[in-house]
C-alpha cells in the first residue's frame, strides 16, 4: 500500500484532497460558481462571448410555462430538454423525433404529452438541482454528433471533456457512452474516457471502469488512435472558456456537432479527476508548472499552443 | 505564508488548551479519569454542657488549621440560636459562640470536611527567639542542669538533645533524683509544657501543638499534644512519650500553643468529644472547593456551575465536535463516502440512546421500508417538497408501529426508535433512492453502508467514557480538537480510497 502511495505521488497523480485545496480553492472564487452551475447563465455569457454553443429554443421557468412547450418546439424536429441546474447529467430528456403526437425518446421509448411536461414540472420543482432549489428547464438544440463516433459510441452523445487550468488546457478525454452507462457520459455511470494527446487530436489510451480497455465494450471497436476532428479549434474553445466565467481550475464539455463543428455544452467548476485515469498520466505536474507561470499568455490560442508544448514536455 | 498562518493558529490553539487543562490538573487538582474519588476527613467536634440559669453563655472553641498538608474544604457550625463569631489571632483561628440566656443541656456542633493533600510542604515558619532560662524553682535548678548536662553530652544537635531530654523523662525506671520532678510535670496540665519548661534551660525554642489522629470511627476526648523544636532552620516534631520525631502520616495540626481546647462560661458539666469518620468525594467537588479556596475563578466558569439537566446536555455536545472529527478523518483521509456531511454524527448520537447494535438494526428496518414507500410514491410522481413532506409523515408512522409493534413483542429496545432524528432518516431516504436511481443500487448501498460504517466509529468514539470526562472537565480541550481539525484543513495528500481508485496510474 505504501508502495502504491509512493508511485501515485511519483506519477503526479492528483487526489481529491489537493485538487480541492490547491487549486479549487485558490483558483474558483465562490462568487463566481453560478456562472458554470445555471447552464442558462453559461449559454448567455458564451453567446456574448462569440463561443458556439448548442441553440437555445426557449427556456421554461414556471409551471405555467409549461403549456408553451408545443409552442416552443413547434419548429423543431428534436430537442433537448434539460434543467439548468442539473449535474452529472441528470433529468435530461433528448427528443430524436414525433411518432402519432408522441415525443420519441434517445433511449428508443415513447413519451406522451403529459409525460414530458410532468418531467419539465419534475425539473422546475429541483429535483436535478443541488439542494432542492427551484429550476428552469432549458430546451435546446439537439446535438447530432460527428458520425465518425458512431462506431466508439452506443446511443447517446460522445462529449470532450477539457480540464482548462490557468486558461491552460491540461488534459484532455473523450467520454464515450455504452449500454452501462445508459447513453450517459459519465465514466462512474460505465461510460468509457479516451485520453487524448492534446498536441495531435489523437485518442491514446482509453479506461473503463477504472480499468485499461482497447476496445469499446458494446461496439468492439478499437478505441485508440482515434483523430479528434477539429481538434486545435476545440482546445482554443476550451482555453476562451476561462475567460468567459474566470474560474481558474474549470472543466469544459465540448460537443462536435457534425455540421456546426465544437459546440460548449457546459462548464463545470469541480471537474473530476478521472480524467487522469483516462489519460494513463498524473497531471500535477503540468498544473505545478502552471502554477508557477509569473504571466499567462493572452491569447486563447497561445494559450493552446502552450498546453500542447506542455503536453510533450510534461 | 497561508500554511504558516494556518500552522501558528494549530500551535496556539493547542497550547492554550493543554495548558489551561494543566493549569487545572496541576494547580486545582482536578482528576484526569472519570469517577476519582478521593478520601475525605469528616471531623466533628462536640461540645456538651449544662447551661447555668440566669447568666449568659460564652463558648470558644479553636479551630483546626489550614495547614499546607491538609486542606479544610468545607465547615460548619452548629448551635441552635447561638450568636457565631470567628477570631483570628497568630496561633490560629477561634470560634465563639454566645448566647444570652440558655437553659439545661446544650450541645454546640463543629464540622469539618478535611482533605489529605497529595504533597506535602513542610513549614519554615518564622524563626522564634531563644527562649531566657526560666527561674527554676531552688530545689529543682540542679536536678534540671545535670538532666541537660547528661543530654548534651549524648547528643549531637538541638534535636537529639530534645530527644535524650523527654527519653530520660520518660524512661521505664527514671533516675531516682528525678521523680520529683517527674511529679512536678505530671501534675501539671499538659506534660508536653512540662517538657517545653525543661528544654527552655538549654534556651531551645519550643512550641507545642494539638491535633488529631484522623482514622475512620474514632473517638477522641482530648486532642494530642506534641512538642516541635526549632532546629534553626524549620520545626520539627517530637513525640512526648518516647522522643521520635515525625507527625504520623494522618495527623491534622487543630492548633498551635498549649491554651485549653475549649472553654465555656456559664456553664457546667461541660464535655468536648472529637469524632472522626472517613468518607469518599469526587475529586471534581474537591477540587472546586479549592480553587474557591486558592481564589481561583476558573471554577466558577465551569460546566459544574450549570444545573445538572443543563450538565447533561452538555455532556454530549462537548462529544459532538469529536464525532465530526472522525467524519473529517473518514472522508478525507479514508475517503469513505457517506450521505450529508454530518448525518454519521446525528446518527451516532441517537445510537448512543439506543445502543449500537438496537440501533443499526433499527435504523436499517426504518431506511429499508422507507426506500420501499418512497419507490412506491415515486409512481405518482409527486412534486419535490410534497414528497419529502409525504416520506416524513411515512417514517413518524413507521417509527410509531415499530414501536409498538415490538412493544408487544416484549422488546423493549424498539421503543428507543423515538430517539432518531427523523428529518435525518426522511433526508437519508430521499437522497438514498436518488443515488439508487442515478448512480444505481450498488452505489446506494456503498454510501449507506459508509454512513452507518462513520456514525459505528463516531458514536464508539463518541462513547469514551475516559474522555467524555475529559471534555466536560477540561472543555478548552475542544480547542485542540479544534487545532487537530484545522491541520486537516489543507491536507492535500491521497485519500486511502484513491490509492485503490488510481492503482491503474501507480502501476506504470
Amino acid at each position: 500500500m505504501f508502495r502504491t502511495l509512493l508511485n501515485l505521488r511519483r506519477a503526479g497523480v492528483v487526489g481529491i484532497n489537493r485538487r480541492n485545496a490547491e487549486y479549487i480553492l485558490r483558483y474558483n472564487e465562490r462568487s463566481l460558481y453560478p456562472l458554470v452551475d445555471d447552464k442558462l447563465r453559461t449559454k448567455r455569457l458564451a453567446i456574448a462571448a462569440g463561443i458556439a454553443v448548442p441553440e437555445l429554443y426557449g427556456v421554461i421557468e414556471i409551471e405555467h410555462d409549461i403549456a408553451n412547450l408545443p409552442t416552443i418546439v413547434s419548429e423543431h424536429k428534436d430537442f433537448v430538454v434539460k434543467p439548468a441546474h442539473g449535474s452529472g447529467g441528470s433529468g435530461i430528456h433528448v427528443i430524436i423525433g414525433r411518432i402519432n403526437d408522441r415525443y420519441q425518446h434517445n433511449n428508443g421509448s415513447l413519451l406522451t404529452k403529459e409525460e414530458l411536461e410532468y418531467h419539465i414540472s419534475n425539473i422546475l420543482s429541483g429535483m436535478y438541482s443541488l439542494g432542492g432549489q427551484p429550476d428552469q428547464a432549458l430546451i435546446e438544440y439537439r446535438v447530432k454528433f460527428d458520425p465518425l463516433f458512431e462506431s466508439i459510441s452506443y446511443r447517446g452523445v460522445p462529449d470532450i471533456r477539457t480540464v482548462v487550468f490557468r486558461g491552460i488546457p491540461v488534459a484532455s478525454m473523450v467520454r464515450l457512452p455504452t449500454r452501462m452507462s445508459d447513453g450517459k457520459a459519465n465514466l462512474h455511470q460505465g461510460a468509457v474516457g479516451a485520453g487524448i494527446d492534446l498536441a495531435t487530436g489523437l485518442t491514446i489510451h482509453a479506461v473503463w471502469q477504472n480499468r485499461p480497455v482497447e476496445q469499446h465494450p458494446d461496439t468492439g471497436a478499437a478505441i485508440s488512435g482515434f483523430q479528434i476532428p477539429h481538434w486545435n479549434k476545440l482546445l482554443t474553445l476550451a482555453s476562451q472558456c476561462y475567460e468567459l466565467v474566470g474560474l481558474g481550475y474549470l472543466g469544459v464539455d465540448v460537443v462536435l456537432d457534425r455540421e456546426l463543428g465544437p459546440l460548449v455544452l457546459e462548464l463545470n467548476a469541480r471537474p473530476g479527476l478521472s480524467i487522469q485515469i483516462a489519460n494513463g498520466k498524473g497531471i500535477q505536474k503540468r498544473l505545478e508548472y502552471i502554477d508557477r507561470l509569473a504571466e499567462i499568455p493572452a491569447s486563447a490560442q497561445e494559450r493552446a499552443c502552450l498546453a500542447q508544448d506542455l503536453f510533450v514536455r510534461l | 505564508m497561508r500554511q504558516l498562518h494556518l500552522l501558528l493558529l494549530i500551535i496556539v490553539l493547542c497550547a492554550i488548551g493543554l495548558g489551561l487543562a494543566a493549569y487545572k490538573v496541576v494547580v486545582l487538582g482536578l482528576p484526569l479519569t472519570p469517577s476519582e474519588q478521593a478520601e475525605v476527613w469528616n471531623v466533628e467536634a462536640s461540645i456538651s454542657f449544662r447551661a447555668k440559669p440566669d447568666t449568659s453563655v460564652k463558648v470558644s472553641l479553636p479551630l483546626p488549621l489550614n495547614s499546607p498538608s491538609y486542606t479544610i474544604i468545607a465547615e460548619d457550625f452548629i448551635g441552635a440560636n447561638y450568636g457565631l463569631a470567628i477570631e483570628q489571632d497568630d496561633s490560629g483561628r477561634t470560634a465563639l459562640w454566645a448566647k444570652r440566656r440558655a437553659q439545661g443541656k446544650q450541645m454546640l456542633f463543629y464540622r469539618a470536611m478535611i482533605y489529605e493533600d497529595v504533597e506535602k510542604v513542610s513549614d519554615p515558619g518564622k524563626r522564634p527567639p531563644y527562649p531566657s532560662v526560666p527561674e527554676y524553682p531552688e530545689n529543682f535548678r540542679s536536678v534540671i542542669q545535670g538532666l541537660l548536662d547528661k543530654a548534651r553530652q549524648q547528643s549531637a544537635d538541638t534535636v537529639s538533645f530534645s530527644q535524650q531530654v523527654i527519653q530520660q523523662l520518660n524512661a521505664a525506671s527514671p533516675a531516682p533524683e528525678l521523680r520529683l520532678l517527674l511529679e512536678h510535670i505530671s501534675n501539671s496540665r499538659n506534660p508536653a509544657k512540662g517538657i517545653s519548661w525543661i528544654l527552655a534551660g538549654a534556651r531551645i525554642p519550643t512550641r507545642i501543638i494539638q491535633g488529631l489522629r484522623l482514622e475512620d470511627g474514632k473517638r477522641y476526648s482530648e486532642l494530642e499534644s506534641w512538642i516541635q523544636v526549632h532546629d534553626g532552620s524549620q520545626w520539627r516534631a517530637l513525640n512526648i512519650k518516647d522522643g521520635k520525631e515525625g507527625l504520623p502520616a494522618n495527623f491534622v495540626i487543630w492548633q498551635i500553643g498549649d491554651q485549653k481546647p475549649f472553654s465555656v462560661e456559664g456553664g457546667s458539666e461541660m464535655s468536648l468529644q472529637f469524632s472522626v469518620a472517613k468518607t469518599l468525594r469526587e475529586l471534581v467537588d474537591i477540587a472546586e472547593s479549592r480553587a474557591a479556596l486558592k481564589g481561583s475563578h476558573i471554577m466558577e466558569f465551569s460546566l459544574y456551575s450549570l444545573p445538572v439537566q443543563s450538565q447533561n446536555v452538555y455532556k454530549i455536545l462537548l462529544m459532538v465536535p469529536l464525532g465530526a472529527f472522525v467524519v473529517v478523518l473518514m472522508r478525507n483521509l479514508i475517503g469513505i463516502k457517506t450521505f450529508g456531511t454530518f448525518m454519521p454524527v446525528l446518527i451516532a448520537l441517537a445510537l448512543r440512546e439506543t445502543e449500537l447494535a438496537w440501533g443499526l438494526i433499527l435504523f436499517c428496518l426504518i431506511v429499508g421500508l422507507g426506500l420501499l414507500l418512497r419507490a412506491y410514491v415515486d409512481r405518482l410522481k409527486l412534486l419535490l417538497i410534497p414528497r419529502l413532506a409525504s416520506v416524513l409523515t411515512m417514517v413518524v408512522l413507521l417509527m410509531a408501529s415499530t414501536s409498538v409493534i415490538m412493544h408487544k413483542l416484549g422488546l423493549e429496545m424498539g421503543l428507543s426508535v423515538a430517539l432518531f432524528p427523523m428529518v435525518i432518516m426522511t433526508m437519508t431516504i430521499e437522497r438514498m433512492s436518488l443515488t439508487w436511481d442515478e448512480a444505481g443500487p450498488l452505489e446506494a448501498f456503498k454510501q449507506g453502508a459508509g454512513s452507518l460504517l462513520v456514525a459505528t466509529i463516531g458514536y464508539l468514539v463518541m462513547n469514551i467514557d475516559a474522555l467524555q470526562h475529559l471534555l466536560f472537565v477540561f472543555p478548552e480541550l475542544l480547542l485542540v480538537v479544534l487545532a487537530a481539525t484545522l491541520s486537516f484543513g489543507r491536507y492535500s495528500g491521497y485519500r486511502l480510497t484513491e490509492l485503490w481508485r488510481f492503482q491503474a496510474l501507480a502501476k506504470r
